[in-house]
This record gives structure tokens, sequence and C-alpha cells, in this order.
């Protein structure tokens, strides 16, 4: 292939693959993540014979769409996904359904019987796009060659701009043999027939939110994974424009990191499994500006009762998130880095004075709050605590210095890794959260060992949900990729036993993890080294031990089985109905069968 | 949270004439759940690269607002418009009507067909077929007085929809 100045459309035919492959290049792509079959095996010969594409071979299909998406979380480029038609397609849903509710850029490539046989039954076909339709921000199926370069080039268009999310193309086996036309991706700056989201801010919006701002006197920001997706730049603005304003910052869950933790400023995660001071802050607050989050159930609690005080300015890229759960008074519709640079901008030439002695009254009240220690817990004894477990292995990674990347199962665990392991940076910190997706945390954290091979990258796991995708120990064998799984194995679907001792009197059905693997020896079986901590005093050696071996490692850290995630605002609640601790589960009997329902 | 007013609203959309749009559109009803009371779709322009659909849906306020929100971030969606909100506008609806019967319900369907402007467009001893144009009101009506007249079969396209003036669409 030369790749001197192309005319704008390559009449000289490639077969279709070939032409994939070439867009790929393209678009910068260096790396996919795939499972071979019949429908794709002309993409995996056209693979075989070039060296400018990385193919990392799962051993399950969600596992590919998780590892890209952990690729594209941690670097912010679009993560690639290469599955054959039918099984391969349908096993990748799930992965796309979580990029779509964490809005994540991913394309999947499938493969689809031969043209001609769509509609047949044929082996392994499945009507992809129809069922993938509502799994993706947007899907193709390629029918004609002359198509093809064209809708690849689009499909990355798609899953970038505006609010990111999962593309699906479908490709049929025949447009991958038969020789196709290519032609170059258009100008970045060339506007997309029909697809044209807002990135930059109406100017008028931003001076009304700066004056409401300005004259708050119990003034909240709330950032989301929408200021991860902007770029590093976005969470440097965001830093400049919670400095610049000395308000207090709250991240959720897919936020954190895009305000550091370590800083004064920051008042915790918000929401179910928030800080007592973070919810209150929300509760109690008369302005809230809202940057790149979406007002989800798991954060406002009982929507009547939400931040029921408050003026509310929510900035997001997605109009349709706006006014979607919660009426707002000013909508911001733009990208999140472009509405906070518009911002910094109006609040040093707006003259509007600030209120400055009410918001110091509100950071005193905001710092009684704190005291209340809402994370504390008693580590004695030589039971290990989870919330200690992960306490510790923070503050030793923080203390070796290195680059680290956390991604999480879903449960208890994932709770505790939000509210102890604080994020300094954005792009550090995957975790399933729209889709709350079990066989999440092992698989991303793959992706993103590939995207930064010299980073210590670590899984905080529960001993149930790793076993969802446990065959990609496989994959970090093959690759030596030292990616480390810390499990913190209560020996309970601990998040759903938790519910029911709280909602469904303690009758603990089927959530008991029976019939456990050794996962020390399962570990060696996958040529990892295995470690297990029983006790408090082995956990800080298992821990060093786990981060000094140069492999993968699977570390079974044996918590304590019966501890639950607090604070907790039981769903349905609101948000100054917390309950804070161990002995205050009777709160929970106030959970009205309203409140049951909700998930 | 705004009222719980419910309205109607009639809203055009712009989209490429691609594979499955339709299918997009109408999942995107099912799966959040807005109400679909008429839906219509044809090309609309001369290379037949664009479609466009009407949709008379209702809802309150905030569900209205959200249903724009969501047809405008479909990818082959170009544009959205609310025409009850966006001033006057003309609505229309072809209706195919098949009346059977005899003696006097006959006649009296004749009369009341000319009387709502309905042309008779198939013709047999014992029944008629009228083609009927209008709102969906006026078609509503027509039907109602067929029902005791020996009314047999509606089929009714939904509605299509277009502001009055010099207000248009363009891609
Ligand atoms: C694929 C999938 N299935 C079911 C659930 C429901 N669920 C949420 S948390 C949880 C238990 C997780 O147990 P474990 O991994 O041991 O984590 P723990 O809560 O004990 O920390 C379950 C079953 C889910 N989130 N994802
Ligand atoms: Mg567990």
């Amino acid at each position: 292939m030369s790749i001197t100045a192309a005319p704008a459309a390559d009449t000289a035919l490639q077969s279709g693959a070939e032409v994939v492959l070439r867009a790929l290049k393209d678009q910068g792509v260096d790396v996919i993540f795939g499972y071979p079959g019949g429908a794709v095996l002309p993409i995996y010969d056209a693979l075989f014979q070039q060296n400018s594409i990385r193919h990392i071979l799962v051993r399950h299909e969600q596992a590919a769409v998780h590892a890209a998406e952990g690729y594209a979380r941690s670097t912010g480029k679009v993560g690639v996904v290469l599955v054959t038609s039918g099984p391969g397609a349908t096993n990748a849903v799930t992965g796309l359904v979580d990029a779509l509710m964490d809005s994540i850029p991913v394309v999947c490539l499938t493969g689809q019987v031969p043209t001609h046989l769509i509609g047949n039954d044929a082996f392994q076909e499945a009507d992809t796009t129809g069922i993938t339709r509502p799994a993706t921000k947007h899907n193709y199926l390629v029918k004609r060659s002359e198509d093809l370069a064209r809708v690849m080039h689009d499909a990355f268009y798609v899953a970038k701009s505006g609010r990111p999310g999962p593309v699906v193309i479908d490709l049929p086996k025949d447009i991958l043999i038969k020789p196709a036309p290519y032609s170059e991706a258009p100008a970045p700056n060339a506007p997309h027939r029909s697809y044209r989201p807002v990135t930059q801010p109406d100017a008028a919006r931003i001076q009304e939110a700066v004056r409401l701002l300005k004259q708050s006197q119990r003034p909240v920001i709330y950032a989301g994974g929408g200021v991860i997706n902007s770029g590093p730049e976005a969470s440097r603005l965001l830093r400049e424009f919670v400095h610049l304003t000395g308000m207090p910052c709250t991240n959720t869950l897919m936020g954190l990191g895009a305000f550091p933790a370590t800083d004064p400023q920051f008042i915790g995660m918000l929401g179910m499994h928030g800080t007592y001071e973070a919810n209150l802050t929300m509760h109690g607050c008369d302005v809230m500006f809202n940057i790149g989050a979406r007002f989800d159930d798991r954060i406002t609690g009982r929507l009547d009762a939400f931040s029921p005080g408050s003026k509310k300015i929510h900035a997001d890229i997605d109009p349709s998130s706006i006014n979607k759960n919660v009426k707002v008074e000013v909508p911001i519709v733009g990208d999140a880095a472009a509405v906070l640079a518009a911002m910094i901008e109006c609040w040093k030439s707006d003259p509007t004075p600030v209120a400055k002695e009410a918001q110091l009254g509100w950071w005193r009240q905001i710092d009684e709050w704190r005291k209340r220690d809402c994370l504390a817990y008693v580590q004695q004894g030589p039971i290990i605590k989870p919330q200690h477990a992960v306490k510790r292995l923070y503050e030793i990674t923080k203390e070796l210095g290195r680059e680290t990347f956390i991604s999480t199962e879903v449960g208890q665990h994932q709770m505790w890794a939000a509210q102890y392991f604080g994020f300094d940076k954005p792009n550090r910190w995957m975790t399933s959260g729209g889709l709350g997706t079990m066989g999440y945390g092992l698989p991303a954290a793959m992706g993103v060992q590939i995207a930064h091979p010299d980073a210590l990258c670590i899984d905080i796991a529960g001993e149930a949900s790793i076993l969802m995708n446990i065959q990609e120990m496989g994959t970090l064998a093959q690759y030596r990729l030292p990616v480390k799984v810390f499990i913190l194995n209560n020996e309970y679907m601990g998040m759903v036993r938790q519910w029911q001792e709280l909602l469904h009197g303690g009758r603990y059905s089927e959530s008991y993890s029976d019939a456990l693997p050794d996962f020390v020896k399962l570990a060696e079986a996958f040529h990892a080294r295995g470690l297990r901590a029983e006790t408090s005093d082995q956990l800080d050696d298992v821990i060093r031990e786990m981060i000094a071996h140069p492999g993968p490692v699977i570390a079974d850290i044996c918590v304590a089985k019966d501890e639950n995630c607090f604070p907790m605002i039981p769903s349905g609640a609101a948000h100054n109905d917390m309950i804070m601790g161990p002995g205050q589960e009777k709160n929970a009997a106030a959970v009205t069968d309203a409140g049951k329902v909700l998930v | 949270m705004s009222g719980t007013n419910v309205r109607t609203a009639t809203i055009a959309v712009l989209v490429e004439n691609e594979a499955g749009v339709l299918a997009r559109v109408i999942g995107l009803f099912s799966g959040r759940g807005y109400n679909i009371d008429s839906l219509t779709v044809a090309p609309v322009d001369e290379e037949g690269r664009l479609s466009r659909i009407t949709i008379v849906t209702s809802g309150t306020e905030m569900v209205i607002e959200q249903i724009k929100a969501q047809l405008d971030r479909l990818v082959p969606v170009h544009r959205v418009h609310d025409l009850t909100m966006e001033g006057p506008h003309l609505t229309r609806e072809l209706a195919l009507i098949k009346v059977v019967g005899k003696g006097e319900n006959r006649v009296e369907a004749l009369r009341l067909a000319d009387a709502f402007r309905a042309r008779v467009v198939d013709a047999t001893t014992e029944s008629f077929v009228f083609e009927m144009t209008g709102n969906a009101d006026k078609i509503d009506a027509f039907c109602g007085l067929m029902r005791p007249l020996g009314l047999k079969e509606v089929c009714r396209t939904g509605a299509v929809a277009i502001a009055r003036g010099t207000a248009h669409m363009a891609a």
C-alpha cells in the first residue's frame, strides 16, 4: 500500500478486509481486541499479513468490549473490537450496553453471513444490527462495497463526537472478500451530513450561570464522567474553576479523578454510597452547578426530595440529558472543557460581587458535616476489614509513586474502592457505573495495561464478580500482562446480601458464594502468581508482594464476611435520610414500598 | 418537576433515508415508553436520500422535550420540529372506509359522505369504499357516524403535517 499523497478516493481495488484495516490504520488504531470465527476470517487473514495493528486475542467477546472500554477510558482514544457473526456478536452485547451507559467510545466490527444469505437463518447468522440497535449509539450494516470505507470513517466520528458511545459495523463476509474502493477519512472540520453535536456553549447561558453562582450563598459543583470524556484539559479547567471560585466540589462515581481527591475543596463522592458531607451539601445548596453528570437515580435518590431549595445549572454535551430527570433553571449544551473555559473567562470579567461572607459560612457548615467522619471504620484484631484493605492498597501504591490505574467489578468492593482509593488524576479509574456489569474489571484492566504497559493496573474485585470473566487470566498469561487482581473475598455477593439484610428481613436467598475455587491455585493454573491474606498482619506484605511481582497476580484477600457499605441512601430515600453505619439499619425500615421497587 | 399536564405534539422529523432508520425511531419510542398516536414516513426529496417522518405523540411538557432531544441525537436525524409549538400548521390524514349495507342505511351513508366531502372510490350494490382526507377529528367523526350504518373496515395513513406560511424545514 502506498501512502503517498493519496487521492480522496483510491480506485485501486483491494479486498474489503484490507480496506477495513487500512481505515483502522488511518484512524490511528494500533490495537484491537478480538476473537476469530468463520465470518471474519478474511479480516484475520489480512491482519496476519501486516504489522501496524496489534490484535489481542481475548477469551470471550464480552471481555473484548470491556478491554476496549478500559483502553478507551484510560487513553481518551476509541477502543476497537473485532468479533465474528452470531454468537460472537451476541456475546459482545453486554459490553456494548456497558459502553453505551458509560459513554465510552468503542467501534465494534462484527462479522455477518454473506449478503445473499442475510435473512435465511444461515449458520451463525444473527440480526446483529437489530439486536444492537438499542445497545449502541449507532450501527451500520455494510451491504455495498463502495460504502465500506465511508462507513468505517463515519463510525469513528460518531463514536467519539458529542457524547461518546459504542458503534457497531456489521460486515457480511462477501463484502470482506470482494474488492472494494478506499477513500480517506473526511477532513476533521468537514461537517457531517446529519450528526453535528453542539460543543460550544451559549454565551448568555454562561453569564446567567456565573451570576447565579456568584450570588449564591451555598453553592456546590457536581462534576461527572463528562468531564473525563472531554479530555484531560477539562479536568485541568475544572480544578482552575473550583479554585477560582472557592466552592466545594463533589464527583460522581464516573467522575472520580476529574477533581483531585486530595484537594481540600473536594467533599467526596456523592450519591447512594457517597459521603455525608457531599450528600448534605447537595441537599442544602442554593445553587448547584452540574457539569457532565446526568442526575442519575443513584445520585438523586428520591426525586421530589432532591436538593429541594436549589437553582440548578446543568452543562452537558447531550441535550437529552438536560431536564430528563430533574428540571433545571439554566441548561447549557456544550463540551465540558468549552463550558469550563467559558465559565472561567466570564467569572473573571463579570462584575457581579461574590457572596463571600455567606460562602464562608457555608464552608463552616460543610466542615461540621465533615467532622462526622462518615468513612471511619475500626480495624481491630485479625479479621481484615474490606475498607482497610482498600485503604492500605491506596496508601502503599501512593507511597510507591507508580502510575496506578484501578478498575473494579461490581458490588460492595466497587463502592469501597470508590470511597477509599483517592484519585488525583482523570482516566485512572475504570468502573461500570451505568450498567453495573459484574465481570467488567478484569478485562478492563487488561485493556488499560495494553495501553500503559509500564503502569500498575489493579482490578479491585469481589469473589463472585471475578468469576464472570475469569477466563481472561489466559489472556494475561499469553501477553504477559502484569495485571493484579485484588479480590475482597467476603464469600458473599456482598451487595446482594446487604440489600437482603436491609430490605428483605435478612433472608439471604442465593447470595452466598458457595463452592468457591481456591484462587491461589486458580492463579497458578493460569500461569500467574497466587497470594492470600487471611489475617490483618499479612495484608501489607501481600499487597507489596503483589505489586512487586513482575507478572499477573491474584491476591485473595479474605475479608470480614458481614461488613456493609456505608453511608447508604436506601433507594427511594432523600439525601438527608442516610444510614450512616451498623446499628442504624432500622432507618431502612423507613424504606417505603415505593422505594423497595427501585433497584 | 414540571406540571403533569399532558399535551399532544405533532413532530416532523427529517431523516437520512437509510435502512433501519424507522426501526431506530420506533425503538426509541417503545424503549423509553413514549406514546405514538400515529406515525407516517416517506421519502421527500428527488434523490430519495431524505425521508420525512411525522409523529403524533402525547405527554407532559418534560416528556415531549425529551422526545425531541432523543430524536435529535439519533445519528441519521437531520431536523426535528415540534409543529404544535412552532405556530400554525396543517395536518392531514387519508382514510379509506368500507361500509356494507342496503336500503335506507346505504342512502344515509352516501348523504353523510357527501356532507363530509368523502369520495366514493369503490361501490357495489351492497358496499361503498369512501376516501376521505382531513384531520384526525374529522375522520373520527365520520367513522362514528358510519358505525351504525354498516362500517366494516377502516384504513388510515396517520397524520402528515406542515407549517403554514413561509417557514420551512431544510436538511
Ligand atoms: C452481570 C451481573 N449480574 C448480577 C448483578 C447483580 N449484582 C450486583 S452486586 C452483586 C454481587 C457481587 O458480589 P461480589 O463480586 O462478591 O462483590 P461484593 O459485593 O461481595 O463486594 C450482584 C449479584 C450484576 N451487577 N451484574
Ligand atoms: Mg463478595
